[in-house]
């Protein structure tokens, strides 16, 4: 344990070393970059699985799809791809709370939720959820699993990526596809959050 | 290997710090380092487990006390030194330069409409782990298991909180790329993948687990044994007392 961590300033020099490096042997190129960087910044993150969610609580066939294979449903909704190719949803109830973690890594995913918050990758987060959930949700999250719910963390250490379908709230029977999307939160669908409070 | 990124349980790294809101890319830096993984990927540095044991290898203080996407940044450095595309002794010279002229231009270059091409491809397909495979599954849903307690020295997803732990299949995926040999250099070997149930005071004992819950783990095959039934061990036990 030699090594020592780096300033800012030193990652961001090694950084632009490596990556001079890289575009001169045409393994990457400074548009590419931008592009991919755009779409994880614009176009892919957590209002795509809000989506899903918002049509599953409207749509009982699609829900059914949805629980059975979550990579096919979410294709007809033309969500897919990287770091999401077997995707699995974990449905709450008033019996079950489901969370998502990674324990050895960072393994999120991306198509539903875009890329993981800092959190979610910190040594913090990885080393207490599954160890004690219900403390790390009040403590950190403000949010309290009531006792008679079971708590169930979702070790994603395959390839499969789990995510949560959280409860649809009370009083949003007759709300349109576009108001449900707007109460699905990130963090209700990693399962640290609940949905925002129906006004 | 036994490292500190296999994180689960350790007690005493502090609390969960939770910002009200974040840019998806902090410092500039992370923004060519993210895309690096798929860039690097297609150009054969690595395949996604090989990325992942590249990081494993990282210093463990380092590990523990850098920012995320500079994990990103060691392992592939270590594999394109590894395989001769990046010379150290170059690498650090250039790193010198950018540090002292930390606004110095990148190479000029020529867009690759191939390269971007790829990077619209890729993000709506991805490249699934999934497998064909004949093998025939060893175990099926409702088993109960334990899992070995093998610690191997190279690239494995036994997380050393599940190791010995006894639990219960409740999913089995199909094959999949078998981690345990393709992020150690030794080909894909598919195996079935399972979901087993642990109870949380089957992982940390009942005196210190949280009541009412449980971890939900993916192991491969090859990292179970079918488990003795408690109540017969118990009986047996009984029997000789």
């Amino acid at each position: 344990m030699s090594a020592k961590v780096r300033t800012q300033e030193e990652i961001a020099a090694r950084v632009k070393a490596l990556e001079s490096m890289l575009i001169e042997q045409g393994v990457m190129t400074t548009q590419a970059i931008d592009r991919l960087v755009e779409i994880y910044e614009n176009e892919v993150g957590p209002q795509l699985g809000a989506r899903v969610v918002a049509k599953a609580w409207r749509d009982p066939d699609f829900k059914a799809r949805l629980i059975e294979d979550a990579t096919e449903a979410c294709k007809e909704l033309g969500i897919s791809g990287l770091q999401g190719e077997d995707m699995v949803v974990l449905e709450n109830t008033d019996s079950v709370h489901n969370i998502i973690v990674c324990t050895l890594c960072s393994c999120y995913p991306w198509p539903v939720l875009g890329l993981p918050p800092n959190w979610y990758k910190d040594p913090q987060y990885r080393a207490a959820i599954t160890r004690e959930p219900r403390k790390v949700l009040r403590e950190a999250f403000h949010f309290t699993v009531p006792e008679e719910v079971e708590v169930r963390v979702w070790d994603s250490s395959s390839e499969m990526r789990y995510w949560v379908l959280p409860q649809r709230p009370a009083g949003t029977e007759d709300w349109t596809e576009d108001q449900l999307v707007d109460l699905v939160t990130r963090d209700s669908m990693i399962g640290v959050g609940p949905v925002a409070a129906v006004a | 290997m036994n490292g500190v990124f296999d994180l689960a349980g350790t007690d005493g790294v502090g609390p969960v710090i939770v910002p009200e809101a974040e840019p998806v890319f902090r410092p500039e830096w992370e923004k060519a380092v993210f895309p690096m993984f798929a860039m690097c990927f297609r150009a054969g540095f690595f395949g996604v487990d090989q990325f992942r044991h590249g990081i494993e290898l990282i210093d463990p203080a380092v590990y523990l006390k850098s920012p995320y996407y500079e994990h990103w940044v060691h392992t592939v450095e270590h594999f394109g030194e590894k395989l001769g595309k990046l010379d150290p002794a170059e690498l650090d010279r250039r790193t010198e330069y950018y540090l002292a002229n930390p606004d110095a231009s990148l190479p000029e270059h020529e867009d690759d409409p191939e390269l971007l091409a790829f990077v619209e491809a890729v993000v709506p397909a991805g490249a699934s782990a999934k497998r064909e495979s004949d093998r025939v599954a060893r175990f099926k849903v409702g088993d109960n298991v334990r899992v070995d307690r093998s610690a191997p020295r190279g690239h494995t997803r036994r997380a050393r909180y599940i190791r010995g732990a006894m639990g219960e299949i409740v999913m089995a995926h199909g094959t999949f790329i078998y981690p345990d040999t393709a992020g150690n250099g030794l080909g894909e070997n598919p195996e079935h993948v399972y979901t087993v149930r642990f109870t949380n005071a089957e992982l940390w004992g009942a005196d210190h687990a949280e009541p009412n819950g449980s971890v939900y783990f993916d192991v491969w095959d090859p990292y179970l044994e079918l488990a003795t039934p408690v109540h017969t061990a118990a009986t047996t036990e009984g029997a000789h007392a």
